[in-house]
């Protein structure tokens, strides 16, 4: 045989040729083709709603945009008859979908191999087990952004006439990560949480399990927290905040020192009663003008709406590099781990 | 053939506290069908592991293919490696797996594969969760063969395979090892099996090399000696590795040739490697092991008790 010659020389190993990479797009379509299937079932489903809801909304808008005059009470009734709670249940629901892809995608594609034992076929092969797990990982990776980016085209067309006519800011927490790049950026991060879980757990269920609750974790800290400081945020003393701006909070103060609500809920009390109104609510605008007229100034820090592609951005590009990471960990941790 | 197909030195693995495989030095040259043998937890499995790379040694080094790092490319691509239970993906059909196999390798013999299974008898549609025991292990074998290896790894293949399959099973790997000279490493606690195939013997106890050599040079150096229990005790001629008592008679497996004496009232007889092997692994105590002269270990010949 060979063995001889070629052992004889084992410097010819330098110039071994690894196994194409594009060998591996065919393992990785024939082992993943029922996740992929299910991801485009769920988001195909999904987009034949949105479409049709959608062709819908966009007449009765039309309609309602053409009605004369704008400011007749049926023109107003038409338009706010657009605006209702199915929109924004759909909006909430959509938050799931990259979980979702991530759970049932990312999870099993190391978990499964590491249960059933089937690791130890892949891994001895001549492609080498850490080029497999990084073709496999940034295949379907791209797959599923490419999916979930997609879709959120189709959710931004959906969606445009609830934020034209003002009912919906884009910045908002459930509309903001349904559209622009983030949907795709939050597709990409469930679905290297799910591969690295998958790595760590070596157990399918327990994987996914612990990918939702991951990614609903930090879903929730960037929208409470962390969202609203990739800017620094405007401020306004002006009772007229500009429109669909997303508001992070409002105080008063008084010759420049921060005032109490409770001072302005005493300052209130002693107002007229046609100002104040019974208990008084300080946001109708006979109140703050009653205010402004005593000395004190109502502040505003927002976020305006044209800052929505800088977030989009912003978002996608830290979703982006954090999904790198994660994948080049778990590649690390197939390429170190011992049987 | 002078090159070793896998050779370690100071090699062991721990895990967690327990050192599965230590201090484990040996070449196993190529050309041979090596029996890997021991009791479970012996460490046959994690000293396969080491040898494909699957496991990172604790300590020492491996390598394998004549000097290469085991678990590098050019150690993949020379060794076919079927573990333990053939794992196979059970949702995929025979010809999926083949396919599979095929963009995984820089290498694959396909007509030999798709011959192979029609010899067999396993259907190309069938997906491979529903062929049976057997089946599924000439499968694995194929896969493995069809890669062209020039070292093939079995790890616990024939154990849970009737006998008729067993047999099946290892006619094919003699057959490759004698048509393509692919040398076959294969851990077994079947020692029945192993007598009719293997040719180098390699005896794990409890994480350590017990005994390595070729099988024809270990039962020259073994007789079995049979005589009087009473005699057993003053039998000092030659090293003892095991005495097994029954009712009057006393069966002594000692380090001896054929010309050596024997005591009186005692007979000597050649020896089985089944019953080599199994004297060896009721006394984990004793060695035997090449000597400094025979290959590149420094190990000590002879018996220690």
């Amino acid at each position: 045989m060979t063995a001889l010659t070629v052992a004889a020389r084992p410097q010819r190993d330098a110039g071994l040729r690894p196994v194409p990479w594009r060998r591996m797009a065919w393992v990785t379509w024939r082992q993943h083709r029922f996740a992929l299937a299910g991801v485009a079932a769920l988001l195909g489903a999904l987009a034949v709603y949105l479409w049709l809801a959608g062709l819908h909304l966009h007449h009765a808008y039309a309609v309602a945009t053409a009605c004369r005059p704008v400011n007749s009470d049926a023109c107003q009734m038409m338009l706010s008859n657009i605006n209702g709670p199915a929109a924004e249940i759909i909006a909430v629901l959509l938050q799931a979908v990259p979980a979702m892809i991530g759970a049932f995608v990312g999870g099993p594609v190391l978990a499964r191999e590491l249960e059933t034992g089937t690791f130890r076929f892949a891994w001895t092969q001549g492609v080498g087990r850490w080029r497999w797990a990084l073709a496999k990982l940034v295949l379907l990776a791209v797959a599923v952004a490419a999916a979930a980016g997609a879709f959120s085209v189709l959710f931004s067309w959906y969606f445009q006439p609830y934020l034209a006519d003002g009912w919906q800011i884009p910045l908002a927490p459930i509309v903001f990560d349904l559209r622009g790049v983030a949907f795709a950026g939050w597709t990409l991060a469930a679905f290297s949480i799910g591969a690295l879980a998958g790595m760590l757990i070596r157990r399918v269920v327990p994987a996914i399990g612990a990918t939702l609750a991951v990614y609903a974790g930090l879903i929730l800290a960037v929208g409470l927290y962390l969202r609203q400081h990739y800017m620094t945020p405007l401020l306004t003393s002006s009772p007229n905040v500009p429109g669909q701006a997303w508001i992070i909070s409002q105080w008063w103060t008084r010759g420049g020192r921060p005032v109490s609500q409770s001072v302005i809920d005493q300052v209130l009390q002693s107002a007229p009663q046609q100002v104040a109104g019974k208990g008084g609510i300080p946001k109708s605008p006979g109140v703050t003008q009653y205010l402004i007229q005593h000395g004190y100034l109502h502040w505003t820090s927002y976020q305006p709406a044209g800052r929505f592609w800088p977030f989009q951005w912003i978002e996608g590009g830290w979703l982006l590099a954090l999904s790198v990471l994660l994948i080049a960990v778990t590649v690390w941790l197939v390429r170190r781990r011992a049987a | 053939m002078n090159m070793n197909m896998i050779e370690t030195s100071g090699l062991g693995k721990r895990y967690g506290t327990t050192w599965a495989l230590r201090e484990c030095t040996l070449a196993i040259p190529a050309g041979h069908v090596t029996a890997l043998v021991g009791p479970n937890g012996a460490g046959k499995t994690t000293l396969l592991n080491l040898a494909v790379g699957l496991a990172e040694p604790s300590a020492g080094r491996v390598t394998v293919l004549g000097g290469r790092p085991a678990g590098s490319p050019a150690a993949l691509d020379g060794i076919a490696f079927v573990a333990q239970d053939m794992p196979l993906y059970k949702n995929l059909p025979a010809a999926d797996l083949l396919h599979l196999t095929r963009n995984l390798n820089r290498r694959f013999d396909r007509s030999y594969a798709e011959a192979r299974l029609a010899d067999l008898g396993i259907p190309l549609k069938r997906k491979a969760g529903r062929l049976s025991g057997g089946q599924q292990a000439q499968l694995a074998l194929t896969l493995a063969l069809a890669r062209r290896p020039r070292l093939l790894v079995l790890d616990e293949p024939v154990a849970m395979l009737d006998p008729v399959a067993r047999h099946d099973f290892m006619a094919i790997v003699l057959t490759a090892m004698a048509d393509d000279g692919v040398s076959v490493v294969l851990s077994s606690h079947v020692l029945a099996e192993l007598e009719r195939v293997a040719d180098y013997l390699i005896l794990l106890s409890r994480g350590r090399v017990q005994v390595a050599g070729e099988v024809e040079d270990l039962l020259a150096s073994h007789r079995l000696l049979t005589g009087p229990a009473a005699g057993a005790d003053r039998y000092a001629e030659r090293p003892v590795v095991h005495v097994r008592r029954a009712e009057a008679q006393a069966h002594l497996l000692v380090r001896a040739g054929p010309d050596d004496p024997v005591p009186p009232g005692f007979q000597s007889h050649p020896v089985g490697l089944e019953e080599l092997a199994l004297a060896y692994l009721r006394e984990p105590g004793a060695a035997a092991l090449p000597g400094p002269a025979r290959g590149q270990n420094a190990q000590p010949t002879g018996v220690t008790r």
